[in-house]
């Protein structure tokens, strides 16, 4: 089915959404998205702790409504089997053995959900939780291979994403976390002005393994998915000058 | 055998849990004398297990606790962020691709096998998760076993003295590394996939990751 590389596209889009201030992009977002990584279907949805839900994402209409007249959330294996859980979820690690969860994924099908998903749990603050979702048709290997390939990408946009939806949250209080650390400031500077790795490490008298991670941190606390566009975005906000 | 568990579902094994407490107790609080808090059940429990961690446990043939170790998505409260960040660049180490592992701990009597079949299982973890890094927080003498079973962490930096040295490091894992830990902890490494399958369902999972 050829998935094709996402990340040039990816990054526009997660460049664009960052600066979105408006709750209804979010579903326009979500479709550029689905079109970036090439699936049939994108969907985000989370809960908070009061019990207030919010979603949006690709699937038709009529199944949302359907899942949603339907109660589906008490029986969905996908959400029973994510929620308090961080790791990822390819939808064959499900326990879809229940009859109802068959007639479940069944009608889902109908729907034009796919036969293959993978879901991303995430926790927020104060017991918010989230789902990132990408379905589609294929056979298993060609989903296996699509996830491996692009599940870091997937776990970190499903994390840019949710930052978003947060801000939009009733009530939401100033978001005071993700400032670089003074060794992740470093590392970004060095590799602006165009320091190999191993120059880098050498430079800050660290191994290359712990430079990793610094630049690790900092690509996720920057929101990009790779160094280069890191390094972009930590030049273009004045995180650090050259 | 390995065990994954996320705290409820170690919740539903109450003598298993017991005894990793129990165990926890023993090691960090009598034996290594930390400041640690022990409750009237003997279980040390720390602010992090009631962030819902998932658990990997070595359980023995009699069905008991011979070792744990637990995580969490740095992403979330974690340890090293709220306690040991001038350790580690002076800010947050934050990435859902990095993960904190804490509360390493070996039974009384259990040795470097159920230690490196830990390790082997945090390779399971990096390796289907997609995760790049581990960082990790440990007592001292841990640092003398991780290398015999060819687990080395890069220590970071240590705080304290003594028995009370505790220890912040990296973990990443390379298929020869797990090839070696393996073997140290005498299991294939087709014993240590199965486990992982049965504890989180069923391989979706090409050979080889990315």
């Amino acid at each position: 089915m050829g998935f094709e590389a996402a990340q040039p596209k990816l990054d526009m889009v997660l460049r664009r959404l960052e600066q979105s201030d408006a709750l209804e992009a979010l579903q326009d977002f979500i479709t550029e998205l689905r079109d970036a990584f090439g699936v049939n279907h994108l969907v985000y949805h989370w809960v908070n702790g009061n019990g207030d839900q919010y979603g949006c994402g690709t699937y038709d209409p009529a199944w949302v409504q359907r899942y949603l007249d339907q109660g589906y959330l008490r029986i969905d294996p996908v959400v029973l089997g994510c929620f308090q859980r961080f790791h990822p979820v390819d939808w064959k690690q499900l326990d879809w053995s229940s009859k109802a969860a068959r007639a479940f994924q069944k009608e889902a099908i109908a729907y034009g959900v796919g036969n293959q998903g993978y879901s991303i749990p995430i926790r927020g603050p104060n017991g918010q939780f989230a789902l990132f979702t990408v379905s589609h048709s294929c056979d298993d290997e060609a989903w296996a291979e699509f996830c491996v390939s692009s599940r870091r990408d997937l776990i970190l946009v499903a994390h840019f994403f949710n930052q978003k939806a947060l801000e939009f949250e009733p009530g939401r209080l100033p978001e005071q976390g993700h400032a670089l650390s003074p060794r992740e400031v470093d590392a970004m500077t060095l590799l602006a002005v165009g320091y190999s790795r191993a120059q880098a490490a050498k430079a800050l008298e660290i191994s290359e393994h712990t430079l990793r991670v610094y630049i690790e941190s900092a690509r996720f606390k920057l929101g990009a998915l790779n160094t280069t566009h890191a390094v972009a975005r930590a030049l273009s906000r004045g995180l650090i000058v050259v | 055998m390995i065990r994954y568990l996320y705290a409820d579902q170690l919740a539903r094994e109450p003598a298993l849990q017991h005894e990793m407490f129990r165990d926890r107790a023993d090691q960090f609080g009598r034996r290594l004398g930390w400041n640690v808090t022990v409750d009237s059940q003997g279980e040390e429990r720390d602010a992090y297990d009631g962030e819902h961690p998932l658990y990997v446990l070595w359980q023995s043939a009699d069905g008991g606790h011979g070792g744990s170790m637990r995580f969490l998505p740095t992403t979330g409260r974690t340890m090293v962020n709220d306690h040991f960040s001038h350790l580690t660049g002076g800010g947050r180490i934050e990435s859902p691709l990095i993960w904190e592992c804490t509360r390493f701990c070996l039974s009384q009597g259990a040795g470097g096998q159920v230690a490196a079949a830990l390790m082997l299982a945090g390779g399971e973890i990096m390796r289907n998760f997609g995760l790049r890094h581990f960082v990790g927080v440990f007592d001292a003498r841990m640092v003398r076993i991780y290398r015999r079973i060819g687990a080395s962490p890069e220590v970071l930096g240590s705080a304290g003295t003594g028995r009370k040295r505790v220890s912040v490091g990296l973990w990443e894992f390379s298929e020869a590394a797990r090839a070696q830990v393996a073997t140290s902890a005498g299991l294939s490494p087709a014993q240590s996939a199965h486990w992982f399958d049965r504890a989180f369902g069923g391989p979706p999972h090409l050979a080889v990751s990315a």
